[in-house]
């Protein structure tokens, strides 16, 4: 029931906004979002934009991952 | 910005795993529990488990709406059905097994149902029913919960009503955790719950328990990351709350979707299934929406039973984490997806249609 993923908006109307991965688009209702711009990703539930990713903590996780040694060089082509 | 399947590389989860091997603990094993069904099917399909050191376990807790729904809910649903009504609901809810049979049973035999997958569809149900009863039977925790209160925020049509199957996630956790029915070392908390919610409502938890709690997203590296931070903090014994889903959870959750949850319903008592009644764990309808309330406008006068469990069904002891799917001498015969007997196999998020379908633990 809880399974999402980010989405990204294409469109954005007075209460819905369009949305697009891989392809694939839907509409959702923007009721519990504050603001909303095309470009933004969101993650649908039940048919509703639920948050906005934050793109900024998304890059400054994915920074943490340099200290990590990757390792295992093997295992991607 | 990363790509989704970033958080499923094979090499970050390599080197994650030999950093969750390095921060293990030698002698005891630690029990981590997570409260989401997602988060359940997301570590099976997978196959995480297999990764990690034995002495690291990984145990599903009560985060399965569907299977906590108490019988005499979906009972209720039955009597709105029979009584000619169009009902909506999620399509987990139709198989669930009842002393009088399931949603699909009534569909078989002439009741009117359909499965919906947003609150938007019932109102375009309705609207195209204009002179029939249309009810939306609406179950799940806070992630679902927060829909519906739009829903009815924005004022559904008249011929619309909500049988509401709402309940909240920390204060149920906190509940059986104080009860000793829980016992486990650290909590990973529901990605797409905490949305709504927001990091901080788990905080609570990790004072008064001394636990670790880490909001996790759901794919593997998000995982990863949540099972090397509890192991982190449990080396430190310092418990703590994190959020390793920072990109879409924030500390304080969804203003918007928490003021619509709270213009719409009251906290009340709610009877978990199997689990027995939980104070403040139920989200029921405000008295000011008695008019699209399907409890008031199809006056359902239908209680809760004692057990509301089949007999010999061990649900309850798999939801706590007390035992696992094949510990049930149930699991894949006498129960099974196509003729489930206990609800944790009948949901997509239910602990054991999740293994039975994935196997759950490659030991």
């Amino acid at each position: 029931m809880c399974l999402a993923v980010p989405m990204k908006v294409t469109a954005v109307t007075s209460d819905e906004v369009v949305v697009e991965l891989h392809g694939v688009t839907q509409r959702a209702r923007r009721d519990l979002l504050d603001e909303v711009a095309v470009g933004d990703h969101v993650i649908i539930h039940a048919g509703y934009a639920l948050t906005v990713l934050d793109e900024a903590e998304a890059e400054s996780t994915w920074a943490l991952f340099d200290e990590l040694q990757p390792g295992d060089a093997d295992a991607q082509s | 910005m990363p790509s989704l399947e970033q958080y499923q590389s094979r090499d970050l989860v390599a080197a994650l795993v030999r950093e969750i091997e390095r921060l293990a603990p030698v002698e005891a094993p630690v029990k981590i529990m997570h409260v989401c069904g997602s988060h359940e099917h997301s570590l099976s399909q997978w196959g995480l488990r297999s990764l990690l050191p034995p002495q690291v376990e990984l145990i599903a807790g009560p985060g399965c709406p569907v299977c906590v729904c108490p019988e005499h809910e979906v009972r209720e649903a039955l009597a709105v059905a029979r009584r000619g009504a169009l009902l909506l609901t999620y399509g987990d809810m139709l198989r669930v097994p009842t002393s009088e049979g399931s949603l699909l049973d009534a569909a078989a035999q002439g009741a009117d149902i359909k499965l919906v997958y947003s609150p938007a569809d019932c109102v375009r149900q309705a609207r195209e029913n204009p002179g029939r009863e249309v009810c939306f039977f609406a179950v799940g925790f806070e992630t679902t919960a927060a829909p519906t209160a739009a829903l009815v925020q924005a004022g559904p049509p008249a011929n619309l009503s909500v049988l509401t199957a709402h309940r909240l996630t920390p204060p149920a956790m906190a509940l059986l955790l104080r009860s000793g029915e829980i016992e486990v070392d650290a909590l990973i908390a529901p990605g797409h719950v905490s949305v709504v919610i927001g990091a901080e409502a788990w905080r609570p938890l990790v004072t008064e328990f001394d636990l670790p709690c880490i909001v996790a997203g759901f794919e593997p590296v998000d995982l990863l990351l949540a099972v090397r931070e509890i192991l982190r903090q449990l080396r430190q014994e310092n418990a703590a709350l994190g959020n390793v889903y920072r990109r879409l959870v924030k500390p304080h959750g969804s203003a918007k979707a928490q003021a619509a949850l709270a213009r719409t319903f009251d906290v009340r008592p709610s009877v978990w299934r199997g689990l027995g009644e939980l104070p403040d764990t139920g989200l029921l309808l405000q008295e000011r929406f008695d008019e699209l309330n399907a409890r008031v406008r199809f006056d359902l006068r239908i209680s809760a039973e004692s057990a509301e469990m089949p007999a010999g069904c061990q649900c309850n002891r798999v939801m706590l984490g007390q035992i696992k799917p094949p510990e049930c001498g149930l699991f894949r015969s006498a129960c099974h997806p196509l003729r489930p007997y206990g609800p944790c196999m009948v949901s997509q998020e239910g602990t054991c249609y999740i293994w039975h379908q994935y196997g759950g633990q490659v030991a």
